[in-house]
């Protein structure tokens, strides 16, 4: 599955070179990545309009729901300053009015101002409680949101989508990604909702105490929405660059870590720790990039304000030199004027946190658009009691658009009941009729049915409840061995997943680990050999219970006594059902009722195993080259 | 459930300051910079405070006096204020960005380097997801910390102490109303910070869970593709996310209360001071004078305070993100070099020995292997054979110390493989695994891997030898293709190929071999295991077996069962004398010549396994 566009091969590194990290700063050498696809991170400028476009679009749909909340929180915001701003007035009243009156003899004015005092303190504080609770709910609540929308679609989305996609981008769009929008939610509620109240009801206070000057100073926004313009258009593209950064490091950090036993037994780690320097280093250049950004912004924020300031302190003085001004009037512009600027420096640092969770969103909202290829049929039809016959008519497939044809027009009935062998060389095409058959992918032409009724028109849960595929690759989830069989029918009683480990033969080596059943299989079933993997893999199949198995090279890792078992298993449970089985050993091959010989996508013979072996052609071959390799131990 | 060594389980009850001081190493060599970002922040703050008493200066000269002549000195003096203030706005973010983006390469280069050296039971114990997010989303939380609360913290406590000087001199009664309100401020502060730390460790420890969920989500997403499970661990992971979330709500509560605590005292503070000060001032003991000024000044700290409280709750978050990572680094090395490493003698003969070799999986109950005796001599193929599970992969993981026995030695060359260095020990040691794990890279570079000064010609020698050639300079680049998860992706077959090139690669003396035959079709099978022949010509070998296939290229064959070596022999001894190897050798019918007519054999197989079964009960109740 190439999706190789051209790019210059790279040189090979110079073999003299030293494993040893260097003195100074790394060579961005890139060669050792080999030559693939670019990568679908850079994008052009014009996409980048789009994909902004589509982030915002999110994140409103995102915010919808929250419009009542977010209301009520502005309201809190409303109160939570008038208490604030009455505070001084009432100081002002006390000194005023309590002391002079307290000097008279009379105490009780100034106990009463200290009272409201102290209660406008009281009332402020519960108003900024229940403001951060409330706000810290809707972010939550968004974040929660979020994630699920994401989680649910990835697990939609078609293999062909993660297979282009990869593993580390997708976990760095559901860690990291998700991340830089909690950074938003957190302060960005706070930060803008009440630096955009005060900036607002400054700028009217201003106009209404004179409004020439109150006219001049708002004439600053313009510079001030030309800084926040600039500031957009680079954050954007630094932004999107430490995602992408931050991507590649995830990417390099979750191979190593998977794939660590590879890493000690063959030395990589200075070679990894190289690689990561680049990559940290790349990612560390975009974040001080982006720290640059903010410093600069933040800075000539200030100085407009502090510039507009010089301004009005020149104009007014003139004006009040000429008695077109009160000096007291003047006084008081100046010092709600600093009130201006001073919640602007806090709209500069939510403009910030916005960029940088636009940037997470633009990669987030890709994942979302993307439309499962391979989707859920939207009027199902039912398969309430299927009997497992299988038709392939005209079935062609390739993978990607410009893909070789991998299979072409085939055609192919099994009945119900039927075991079925596939047998060719790599790259026969026998992993891709397997999945066809599960539906990981779907035709280019053609169609694959079930009891007649098209795959594409099954719902997944009935698909899945009649087919199920176990791989080579048997993967464990975190939890206990139980756990993982149970993944085979979640609502499964605890003997039933005895019963199904028991049929495959696994019970035996569940039953001596620490816990049995309940042994946590650790990372990756880590503790587990590939063949008890391959086996716990196997009595998830069992126990799901099928009436189609596929298996594609699923017993590869078994000793002959476990595959035996299997093989038996096989025999009595799924006697009358419909297995399609890849296998590379002709003993597993044998015990089918018929074989398949595949080659180049078409199936070249077709019969039961012995009369294929009293043939002449291909599988007669192999079964002799089989029983040579066999030759010498009955010598 | 097994312990969790990822969760904070046992939570250490160190201080914030005491986890935080850890953090010095990577604090020295920035200090300089920290030190200026301080000053800078002062130095701004000091602008902004001088421009009001400028401003009031002209308010009250000047303009008051319509003597226009006498303003632009004093403006002047404002834009220079306005353009430092600003200036020093700017200087603060620049000079801290390259030391602080820095820190966290830096920390993150070593968190790197020392998980890439821990053993791989240390692996197998912790989820993948928390430690990504350690290495992403605490750094992070660190990285923040420092460049933001780590200044103003240390700026605004500087400013709070000279505020309460300034009180002290206005009046010694008012200063001792603020530090009075200080006093429990910083008590109820100090509680609520420690629980403030053990929640935020909690929402860490839970965006780790939620990491891993992610992380098998994706790279099992066949496996749920094929069960139709997405939704059913599309429920799981919500189900985390929801807890998440409720302890995201719990940190931001006990935010909320600190904050309100923070932002109410410096009122009180204030209320209490216009209380006591009119006393003083009816009293006639004050002018209004002092008490404006002690109130301008006491709200002048109103902000520092009420920051306080912020800043404290960011070091209590990267405290608790640092624990985190501490608890990576503290994770001993145990499997590193010797402190007086010896040295093989040349030439390396390749000598593999194991004696009374005993190895338990951490945490498990018995041992998995109970005295192996084993001796692999040099040139010699031994076939390692044996039931599903009984510690043939641990034993071959023990050969390059990818585990350490746990009693017993192993030796190379008469050397315990303890005393030497382990990069040396796993240079004349060559693996393959069962599952061939491939990086997402060039083939050259799959195929050379640690060995950087191999040369294309030995690598395709290495492909040569493993039958992987022809299919690499098939490939749209030769040795230059990206494979693995990001580049094209190879067969079963292709990929053990590629294994078995790399553990060949350099010519070790001993080729430690995990099945390397079981994912290869018949025709290549035979290929693969002709140009091995070849290979375990020259090296020790010791090779885990499956199939009679696979045995035949070994000069002798070792069954394990029990823990133990319990028979070795050549192929022919052993399956005439061993019946629980026969049981293990046989082909369907239980036969151990391959002789296979359709399908009378596979209905016998249904009787078999009791038997088999039998037979190894036998071995281990021994």
């Amino acid at each position: 599955m190439s999706r190789g566009t051209t790019r210059e091969a790279p040189q090979p590194r110079p073999p003299g070179e030293r494993s040893d990290r260097p003195a100074g700063p790394p060579e961005p050498d890139e060669s050792w990545r080999g030559v693939a696809a670019e990568d679908q991170d850079e994008v052009d400028h014009q996409v980048g309009a789009r994909l902004q476009a589509r982030s915002r679009r999110l994140l409103r749909s995102l915010l919808r729901p929250h419009t009542g909340g977010a209301l009520l929180a502005l309201l809190l915001v409303v109160a939570e300053n008038v208490a604030q701003l009455t505070g001084p007035l009432l100081i002002a009243a006390a000194i005023d009015v309590g002391v002079p009156a307290a000097l008279a003899g009379r105490p009780a004015p100034l106990t009463w101002h200290v009272g409201g005092y102290v209660g406008c303190g009281l009332a402020g504080a519960a108003l900024r409680f229940a403001f951060l609770r409330l706000s810290g709910r809707i972010g939550q609540d968004v974040l929660l949101e979020l994630r699920r929308r994401v989680f649910a679609h990835a697990q939609r989305l078609s293999l062909s989508f993660h297979e282009s996609y990869t593993s580390g981008r997708m976990i760095s769009r559901l860690t990291s990604d998700l991340s830089a929008l909690d950074d938003l939610l957190e302060m960005g509620l706070d930060g803008l909702l009440s630096s955009a109240l005060t900036v607002a009801g400054v700028a009217v206070l201003l106009v209404w105490l004179d409004p020439p000057l109150g006219l001049a100073v708002l004439a600053t926004f313009v510079p001030l929405l030309l800084l926040a313009r600039w500031f957009r258009r680079r954050s954007r593209s630094t932004y999107r660059r430490t995602r992408t950064t931050v991507a590649r490091v995830i990417v390099q950090f979750t191979e190593t870590m998977n794939g660590v036993r590879a890493v000690q037994a063959f030395r990589r780690e200075r070679r990894n720790e190289s690689i990561m320097d680049d990559l940290s280093a790349d990612y560390r250049a975009a974040q001080q990039n982006s720290l640059l950004l903010v410093a600069r912004f933040t800075a000539s924020v200030r100085l407009v304000g502090n510039l507009t300031m010089v301004v009005v302190l020149a104009v007014g003085a003139w004006r009040v030199a000429h008695g077109q001004l009160e000096l007291g009037l003047l006084a008081a512009f100046l010092l709600y004027l600093r009130k201006l600027y001073d919640p602007l420096d806090e709209l500069a640092m939510v403009a910030n946190a916005y960029s940088a969770a636009v940037a997470a969103l633009e990669k987030i909202s890709g994942v979302l658009e993307e439309t499962p290829s391979v989707p859920e049929p939207a009027h199902p039809v039912p398969l309430p009691d299927p009997r497992g016959e299988l038709r392939f008519s005209g079935v062609e497939f390739r993978y990607g658009e410009q893909g070789p044809l991998v299979l072409p027009p085939l055609d192919l009935h099994v009945p119900a009941g039927q075991t079925v062998a596939l047998v060719g060389a790599t790259g026969a095409g026998k992993s891709t009729l397997a999945k066809l058959v599960a539906r990981f992918y779907d035709p280019i032409a053609g169609a694959v049915t079930l009891d007649g009724v098209d795959l594409r028109s099954v719902s997944d849960a009935d698909l899945r409840r009649a087919v199920v595929m176990v791989t080579q690759e048997s993967f464990l989830f975190e939890g206990t061995v139980a756990d993982n069989i149970a993944l085979g029918r979640p609502d499964a009683s605890r003997a039933e997943i005895e019963e199904a480990a028991t049929a495959v033969g696994a019970h035996e080596f569940v039953s001596a680990l620490p816990d049995g059943y309940d042994t946590d299989v650790r990372k990756r079933g880590g503790r587990l050999s590939a063949g008890q993997r391959q086996l716990v893999a196997f009595a998830r199949a069992f126990l799901a219970g099928p009436r189609v198995l596929v298996l594609d090279e699923a017993t590869s890792s078994l000793d002959l006594p476990s595959e035996r078992a299997v093989q038996a298993a096989m025999e009595r449970v799924l006697a009358d059902r419909t297995a399609l089985i890849i296998a590379h050993r002709l003993s597993t091959v044998l015990v089918a009722d018929r074989v398949l010989v595949m080659a180049d996508g078409r199936i070249v013979e077709d019969g039961p195993p012995a009369d294929l072996v009293a043939g002449r052609g291909r599988f007669a071959r192999l079964h002799r080259a089989w029983l040579d390799s066999l030759a010498p131990t009955t010598s | 459930m097994a312990t969790r060594p990822d969760r904070g389980a046992r939570r250490a009850q160190r201080s914030t300051l005491a986890v935080l001081r850890r953090l010095g190493p990577y604090l020295r060599p920035i200090r300089g910079a920290l030190a200026l970002a301080i000053v800078a922040a002062l130095a701004a703050n000091l602008a902004g405070l001088s421009i009001p008493l400028v401003l009031q200066r002209v308010l009250d000269g000047p303009v008051a006096q319509r003597d226009l002549g006498a303003l632009p000195p004093l403006l002047l003096a404002i834009l220079a204020l306005g353009v430092a203030e600003a200036g020093l706005f700017w200087l603060r973010r620049r000079v801290l960005s390259r030391p602080i983006t820095g820190l966290e390469q830096r920390m993150r280069a070593d968190l790197y380097r020392h998980l890439q050296g821990l053993p791989v039971a240390f692996h197998d114990r912790w989820q993948s997801g928390q430690l990504l997010s350690r290495a992403t989303g605490d750094l992070a939380t660190v990285r923040r910390f420092m460049n933001f609360s780590v200044v103003f913290l240390l700026a605004n406590t500087f400013v709070l102490v000279a505020g309460l000087l300034l009180l002290l001199w206005l009046s010694p009664a008012l200063a001792a109303v603020q530090a009075v309100a200080v006093l429990p401020l910083v008590a109820l502060v100090s509680v609520y910070e420690n629980r403030y730390r053990v929640v935020a460790r909690q929402c860490q420890d839970q965006e780790g869970d939620l990491a891993t969920t992610v992380e098998e989500s994706v790279l099992g997403v066949r496996v749920l593709r094929a069960f139709g499970r997405g939704p059913h661990l599309t429920r799981r992971f919500v189900g985390q996310a929801r807890e998440l979330r409720w302890r995201e709500l719990r940190r931001v509560r006990l935010l909320a209360v600190l904050w309100t605590i923070c932002v109410v005292l410096p009122e009180l503070v204030i209320a209490g001071q216009l209380a006591l000060g009119g006393y003083a001032v009816a009293q006639g003991a004050m002018t209004v004078g002092t008490l404006v000024a002690a109130i301008t000044a006491t709200s002048y700290l109103e902000w520092p305070i009420q920051s306080l409280g912020w800043m404290l709750a960011e070091a209590n978050n990267a405290a608790a993100a640092c624990e985190r990572i501490w608890e990576v680094f503290d994770a001993p090395l145990s499997i590193a070099d010797p402190e007086r490493p010896r040295a093989l003698a040349p030439p390396t003969r390749g000598h593999l020995r194991f004696e009374g070799v005993r190895f338990a999986h951490p945490g498990a109950d018995g041992d998995l292997l109970r005295g192996v005796d084993l001796e692999v001599r040099p040139g010699e193929t031994v076939a390692l054979v044996g039931a599903t599970g009984c510690g043939k992969t641990a034993l071959t993981a023990l050969v390059p110390r990818l585990h350490d026995v746990t009693g017993g030695r192993v030796l190379v060359d008469g050397v315990d493989v303890r005393e030497l260095p382990v990069a040396e020990l796993r240079r004349v040691v060559g693996t393959a695994f069962e599952d061939p794990v491939l990086f997402s890279a060039s083939v050259r570079e799959n195929v050379k891997l640690g060995v950087p000064e191999a040369t294309d010609e030995q690598v395709w020698a290495a492909l040569r030898v493993a039958h992987a050639a022809e299919f690499v300079a098939a490939l749209p680049w030769g040795l230059s293709t990206r494979i693995g998860e990001q580049g094209l992706s190879l067969s079963g077959g292709q990929r053990q190929r590629l294994a078995l090139a790399r553990a060949v690669l350099g010519r070790p003396a001993v080729l430690v071999l995990d099945d390397p035959l079981s994912a290869l079709d018949v025709h290549t099978e035979a290929e693969v295991e002709a140009a091995l022949r070849q290979v375990l010509r020259d090296a020790t070998a010791l090779v885990v077996a499956h199939r009679p296939s696979t045995v035949r290229l070994a000069d002798r064959v070792a069954l394990l069962s029990g823990g133990r070596v319990v028979a070795v022999g050549t192929h022919e001894e052993l399956s005439g004398t061993c019946r629980e190897y026969r049981a293990l050798m046989s082909t369907v019918d239980g036969r151990v010549d391959g002789h296979v007519d359709g399908k009378a054999d596979g209905r016998t197989a249904g009787q078999r396994p009791d038997s088999t079964g039998n037979d190894a009960g036998e071995v281990t109740t021994r």
